[in-house]
């Protein structure tokens, strides 16, 4: 059995653990062992900035998908069988789409020239064009539309398991509809909160494509520094650094939500 | 009871509006790329095939197409094989270090992406395989092998393993039961997971950003280096080709799901 598992496993290997064992390595061990390295990262502003800028956009875009996402979820849970595949498959259709083509769909959207701008002053609502893209709001709203359907799926998978009687039970002992959601649907659908929030949130502070096309410049995530290290100023270890500190803070999250709920509920949705 | 009460009403148009908010953009695409204009405007003034012949006739264009197709062909080929024998070792097999070798495999899905691709340029830049086929094709291997496996755990779940047993005590050996008793149930997942992991390679863009270049560079890398440039409606039409041949895709994983 070991046999069979061995390419892929050499594979893994080869090209994930070997290559971040690397990173780690080169982060400590320039001409002899530093931590220069990190003092950097965690003492110059440019880093500091760019790690509490990331935070802030994941967390941002983690509310706006939850809240986006639950009504989603609810209504294609409490929907007849038809509806609800259709809001779901609606839901994975941007899913399977490649994450550059969206990107390039929301500068197509939001630029000066773009369509909501022509629309809103064919209307006469604005007269100067909105400055939507290129900026924090724009990563914003193409980020937010990447990762809603990591939002939706665990949300609904959770709630598919909420017995109906339990509702039913509650609207018996005469609460109201909204009583009832609150008292009794709610906490119940908690752990898909957890599991869809983590997902989109660790997602979210690797997030790459979108910054880098959609922010302009000036929303420089992690990733960004992290690339920008290696190809404008061969700054391998500060690179690596960064790397280090970016995955494991991903990893802490992971074990810290782990001891809520499962993690294969988190990562069966991918 | 309450199907139109005001609470509902909201909830149905408000999950309409975030359902817009998911498609549309997918979906706006498709006009701009049969545009006549050379920027942008929209509705398009008229319609045309011109950002189409300008890609079919560029020749940068068609062989970064080509090296997308090669590589996620060549990924299919290796990581499928890989990824059911993997699949399989870890549903029969009850040794504790199995478990340990599961979440390895899945680390492609936990690693953050830039993080990963950084990492193998460095190791890429030592063994000499930065802008090369070779490099490429193995980090897509390594990529898409999680969506075999998941896919293909999840057919063997359904898989009763008596059935091989009674095939091997039948006097097959271990090899031929697995080909002529379990693989024909599992097929559609087999399918399915080598398909996901045709979609991941041909999207997959952030790893190729490092470690492509010269004149094996994917559709991905070309676009993103383009779109940092100008919106090219070049783009449009490569976008809408990609779309289109990735819901193809899928549509045909989860039909054969379905007959499994």
């Amino acid at each position: 059995m070991l046999a069979l598992v061995s390419p892929a496993l050499l594979v893994i290997l080869a090209l994930i653990v070997l290559p971040v064992g690397w990173l780690a390595w080169q982060s400590i061990y320039h001409d002899g062992f530093t931590l220069e390295n990190y003092r950097r990262v965690f003492t110059e502003d440019i880093y500091w900035r760019s790690f509490a800028l990331t935070f802030e956009i994941s967390l941002a875009v983690t509310l706006i998908a939850l809240l986006l996402g639950y009504p989603v979820a609810y209504l294609a849970n409490a929907l007849p069988k038809g509806w609800s595949i259709l809001i779901l498959s609606l839901v994975v259709l941007p899913f399977w789409t490649s994450v550059l083509v969206r990107a390039y769909a929301w500068l197509v959207l939001l630029q000066r020239s773009g369509v909501i701008n022509q629309f809103l002053r064919h209307l006469e609502w604005i007269s100067e064009p909105l400055a939507l893209v290129h900026n924090t709001f724009g990563t914003v709203v193409a980020t937010v539309h990447i990762l809603l359907p990591f939002m939706v799926l665990p949300l609904y998978a959770t709630m598919q398991k909420i017995p109906s009687e339990l509702m039913q039970a509650g609207a018996s002992l005469g609460a109201s509809p909204s009583l009832t959601f609150v008292r009794v649907f709610l906490p119940l659908s908690l752990p898909g909160v957890l599991a869809g929030c983590t997902m989109v949130f660790v997602l979210c502070l690797g997030f790459y494509i979108t910054p880098e096309l959609l922010g302009g410049g000036r929303t420089v995530m992690v990733s960004m520094l992290v690339s920008r290290n290696v190809e404008l100023y061969n700054q391998f270890g500060a690179a690596s650094a960064v790397a280090v500190v970016l995955l494991l803070s991903v990893l802490a999250i992971f074990v810290l939500v782990s001891r809520f709920i499962s993690l294969d509920r988190v990562l069966g949705q991918k | 009871m309450n199907r139109l009460s005001p609470a509902r009403i909201v909830l149905y148009v408000f999950s309409t509006l975030v359902l817009v908010y998911l498609i549309l953009p997918v979906l706006i695409i498709v006009p701009i790329s049969f545009s006549s204009a050379r920027f942008l405007t929209f509705p398009p003034p008229s319609f045309s095939l011109r950002w189409y012949q300008q890609y079919f006739a560029s020749s940068a264009w068609m062989q970064a197409t080509q090296v997308t197709l090669t590589v996620a062909a060549l990924t299919v080929l290796i990581a499928t094989p890989f990824g059911v024998a993997a699949a399989y070792a870890i549903s029969q097999s009850k040794l504790r270090i199995m478990r340990v070798i599961h979440m390895a495999l899945l680390l492609p899905l936990v690693v953050p992406i830039i993080i990963t691709a950084v990492g193998i340029f460095f190791v890429y830049a030592k063994v000499g395989l930065v802008a090369t086929m070779l490099g490429l094709v193995l980090a897509n291997v390594m990529l898409g092998l999680p969506y075999v496996v998941i896919s293909v755990l999840a057919g063997l779940q359904s898989f009763d393993p008596a059935q091989e047993m009674v095939a091997r005590s039948l006097g097959m050996n271990r090899l031929r039961s697995f080909f002529a008793v379990t693989l024909p149930q599992i097929k559609s997942s087999v399918v399915a997971g080598g398909i996901f992991a045709f979609i991941s390679a041909m999207d997959e863009t952030i790893v190729a950003l490092f470690i492509s270049g010269g004149q094996y560079q994917p559709l991905t890398k070309r676009m993103f280096t383009a779109l940092r440039d100008e919106i090219d409606p070049t783009i449009a039409a490569i976008s809408t080709l990609m779309t289109a041949a990735s819901f193809m895709l899928v549509l045909l994983a989860s039909a054969r799901k379905k007959d499994g």
